[in-house]
């Protein structure tokens, strides 16, 4: 698949996350022992992870994985923050910057190697037994970056040999000026398919098509020839500078695949510092592609959608003031300015919206890779790619689905022997859908494995000293789960590559929540977990109920509300200090407004007759009392500012087409 | 060599009779008093919330917040619209009608027991003629807690 639509949007997010690992190491140098710095640096290492892991570029994901494992030591105590480790730490975030700054130019991942970091890193935990093993590991990852035979190209080999046909690495380095680089490539291949067949390229074809390589590429090569003639051959072309061959050999062991790494791995040193040289002039002659779009920022289309916004205020005022005035001109003129208006309105908020198919496509990959890692075997199913979203939501749902599609491969589906065993199909499914439920977009992580473990929970929970193990059993499985959601909290054995920090999920509920949306669990031992995201459609507008409390008038977003119904004050209980109605066979809370909200002279304290707003908050209901509605309209949402920013219980305030200000309950912080 | 003369210009407002200075670079705008939104569980000395043109912009009432005693609002009471960096506010004042220049000559740093509000929102007392004037260091008013 081609991940280079979504370099930008990569690059453009990587420059924030770094931005904020710098201004967070930067706290952390000032106060060492600031945990919620240090779990937002330990934040941003892991999305930083997960992202470049996601595009391909393993230099960046080693390195962070390194950065993770010498914080969480940190965090565990094990190891202390000083001035040295700090410098490390910093060393990461330029290497980092400088990865980027590399990607953004040239479109692949620097060549310069992350070993000295990463051994400078590795000199920083004491303990280095537990660590060596890891170390290893991602040592030998760091050298297998650029070409490598996976297994089915090993077989090929293996049996290209058994055949006595002969086995080539030939490394074709064109010269510097070569204009049509492309065109020489595809002279390359189309000469050598004469004698031989290509099985494996660096970079890939289509990249080679697409002129997005440096001065030189390698291929492999099964043929029944010699090496002289196709070397010769090759060599009568005009502007190549040089072709290497390299005989490749594989004993019946696989560990031929190993060999060839080495010698690679020397070629590619020296390669490489060629490149770094001529990096410089060759980026320009990369093609690009323009279609017939412009790039907005983001703020000016935020600017039209105020100015939108006000207008739609002026218009709903106009319309009183011309069914006061009676005036037939007056009535058209606004009849026809509410038409314009309305257009206006549906035209600016489409220019924002954006189809969540740009966030899913990077999935199929990633979960190819991951399910490769592990060794199981997961099959994705998207569905609802064209649900559209505001372009603000859009941009900011990327990580928290890439935690939860990880988490359900890594945590959710089991191993494959265990699959059998329990009768399940040996493939994994995770489901992911998007769909539009009313005002609010869904998007649901579904998997069919083990489910959550709610008793592992219980234990860890008790382990960590959060709750007494009395404590721990009375909670209900819904409590349970959600401490899955709280920071630091993992239940893996583990710690894996993909997950098991505890640094996920607590993410992903605070990103949501920060959009205005919800994370829901839905949980089968056994079958299978479910993650069921509801997001607002835009950020900017709502549809919301206006209701009277006193003489005040205050919005409630409809989204969150269950139905509307009638109370009478005599059939509300007191149960343990807590107002409570009988609603539907179930208990309902009752919410004064008057009291939350310190509402003066209102109705409702004495009438017997009570309106109810029954407002939902995931599975909790509750029942706000207010004093009469006045109807539903759309909103549009204006932040109280700075200035009020710590006020609770409201979410914001809106402009009535009075030209008053109505504030909005915050419905969440209530129940 | 002579120290170079500065001038500044002020917005002069009333309180309880006593005459108040804003630096006129903080202020973007005077408008007559409008409808309040209150917003519940804020700090005493908030009044609410205004409409200004489209954003919702606080209101401080500077008689709360000067503990001084409640007054009648009328034609003459003024929000004036300060900004401190990027927060936006409005200030209920008694009367606003005039700006003066006052060069830094004729302000006197705070003495003791002047005026009737807490000295630390007192930059310094300007003199225009007889009349003293509470030059108020408007940035103090605006940036403590409002919560």
């Amino acid at each position: 698949m081609d991940l280079n639509q979504y370099l930008e949007i990569f690059i453009e997010e990587s420059l924030e996350h770094l931005q904020e690992l710098n201004k967070s190491l930067l706290n952390l140098e000032e106060n060492p022992s600031d945990i919620k710095t240090f779990n937002e640096i330990f934040r941003v290492a892991h999305t930083l992870k997960g992202m470049a892991g996601t595009m391909g570029f393993t230099g960046m994901t080693n390195l962070t994985h390194q950065m993770e494992n010498v914080l969480d030591a940190i965090r565990n105590g094990k190891v202390t923050v000083d001035s040295d480790m700090i410098d490390t730490l910093f060393e990461c975030l330029d290497y980092l910057s400088n990865s980027i700054n590399t990607i953004s130019g040239t479109g692949q991942e620097s060549s310069s190697s992350t070993d000295t970091i990463i051994a400078s890193l590795n000199g920083m935990l004491t303990r280095k037994a537990e660590i060596e093993v890891n170390d290893t590991v991602i040592r030998e990852d760091a050298k297998e970056n650029k070409i490598k035979f996976n297994q089915y190209d090993d077989n090929i080999i293996k049996k290209a040999i058994q055949q006595n046909l002969n086995v080539y690495k030939i490394t074709v380095k064109l010269a510097k000026d070569c204009m049509l680089k492309s065109a020489r490539a595809f002279i390359v291949f189309q000469t050598v398919e004469r004698y031989a067949e290509i099985f494996k390229s660096e970079p890939k074809v289509e990249d080679i098509e697409d002129e997005k390589f440096e001065n030189e590429f390698t291929i492999a090569i099964i043929t029944k020839e010699p090496e002289a003639i196709i070397k010769k051959d090759l060599e009568s072309i005009s502007e190549i500078l040089e072709v290497i061959f390299e005989k490749v050999e594989v004993s019946v062991e696989d560990s031929g695949a190993d060999i060839i790494q080495g010698t690679i791995e020397e070629k590619e040193a020296f390669a490489s510092t060629v490149e770094e040289k001529e990096n410089g002039g060759d980026t320009q002659g990369k093609k690009t592609r323009m279609g017939k779009t412009v790039r907005v920022d983001i703020d000016r289309l935020d600017n039209l959608m105020n100015l939108v916004s006000e207008l739609i205020i002026i218009k709903t005022r106009l319309e009183g003031v011309g069914n006061d005035s009676r005036n037939q001109d007056m009535t058209e003129a606004v009849e026809n300015l509410e038409r314009i208006t309305t257009s206006l309105h549906d035209a600016v908020m489409k220019v924002r919206m954006v189809p969540v198919e740009r966030v899913f496509n990077r999935f199929p990959r990633m979960v190819r890779d991951l399910s490769k890692n592990l060794s199981k075997d997961i099959i994705l199913h998207m569905s609802g790619e064209e649900t559209e979203l505001d372009r603000t939501v859009i941009d900011e749902i990327g990580d928290p689905l890439i935690h939860l599609i990880r988490n359900c491969i890594d945590h959710g589906i089991e191993e494959k022997e265990e699959r059998i065993k329990n009768n399940k199909p040996v493939n994994g499914t995770v489901n992911l859908r998007a769909y539009q439920d009313g005002n609010s977009v869904v998007i649901e992580v579904e998997d069919d494995g083990a489910g959550i473990d709610v008793e592992k929970i219980r234990r860890k929970a008790v382990e960590r000293g959060m709750f007494s193990s009395s404590e721990a059993n009375d909670l209900d499985e819904g409590s349970v789960i959600e401490l899955l959601f709280k920071p630091g909290f993992s239940t893996a054995d583990k710690v894996t590559d993909i997950s098991g920090r505890g640094v996920g999920l607590d993410v992903v509920k605070t990103k949501i929540e920060s959009l205005n949306g919800l994370v829901e669990v839905e949980n089968s031992k056994g079958k299978g977990s479910r993650f069921i995201i509801r997001l607002p459609l835009t950020l900017a507008i709502i549809q919301a109920l206006l209701v009277n409390i006193g003489e005040e008038k205050y919005a409630i977003p409809l989204n969150v509300i269950r139905d509307i119904t009638v109370i009478e004050a005599s059939t509300i209980r007191n149960v343990h200090g807590q107002d409570v109605v009988l609603n539907r066979d179930n208990v309902l809370p009752i919410v004064r407004l008057t009291k939350t909200l310190d509402v003066q002279n209102a109705l409702s304290d004495n009438s017997n007759e009570l309106t109810a707003v029954v407002v939902k908050k995931g599975e909790k209901n509750a029942a706000f009392i207010v004093d009469s509605l006045m109807g539903q309209q759309e909103i549009v949402i204006k932040t109280l500012g700075k200035f009020l920013s710590g006020i609770k219980n409201i979410a914001g305030a809106t402009i009535l087409g009075d030209g008053q200000v109505a504030l909005i309950i915050d419905s969440n912080s209530i129940i | 060599m002579q120290t170079a003369v500065v001038k500044r210009q002020f917005v002069i407002f009333k309180l309880e009779n006593e005459e108040y200075g804003i630096d006129i670079l903080r202020v973007k705008e005077i408008k007559e008093m409008m409808s309040i939104t209150r917003v519940p569980k804020a700090a005493h000395f908030v009044r609410g919330v205004i409409n200004l043109r489209g954003e919702v912009i606080p209101v401080i009432d500077l008689r709360k917040r000067f503990n001084l005693k409640e007054g009648k609002e009328n034609e003459s009471t003024r929000i004036i619209i300060v900004s401190v960096d990027d927060i936006i506010v409005g200030l209920i004042a008694d009367y606003s009608s005039e700006v003066v220049e006052i060069s830094s000559e004729a302000i006197e740093e705070t003495p003791e027991g002047i005026g009737i509000i807490d000295q630390g929102y007192i930059s310094g007392i300007g003199k225009v003629g007889k009349r003293l004037i509470i030059l108020l260091d408007i940035v103090k008013v605006v940036t403590n807690p409002a919560v």
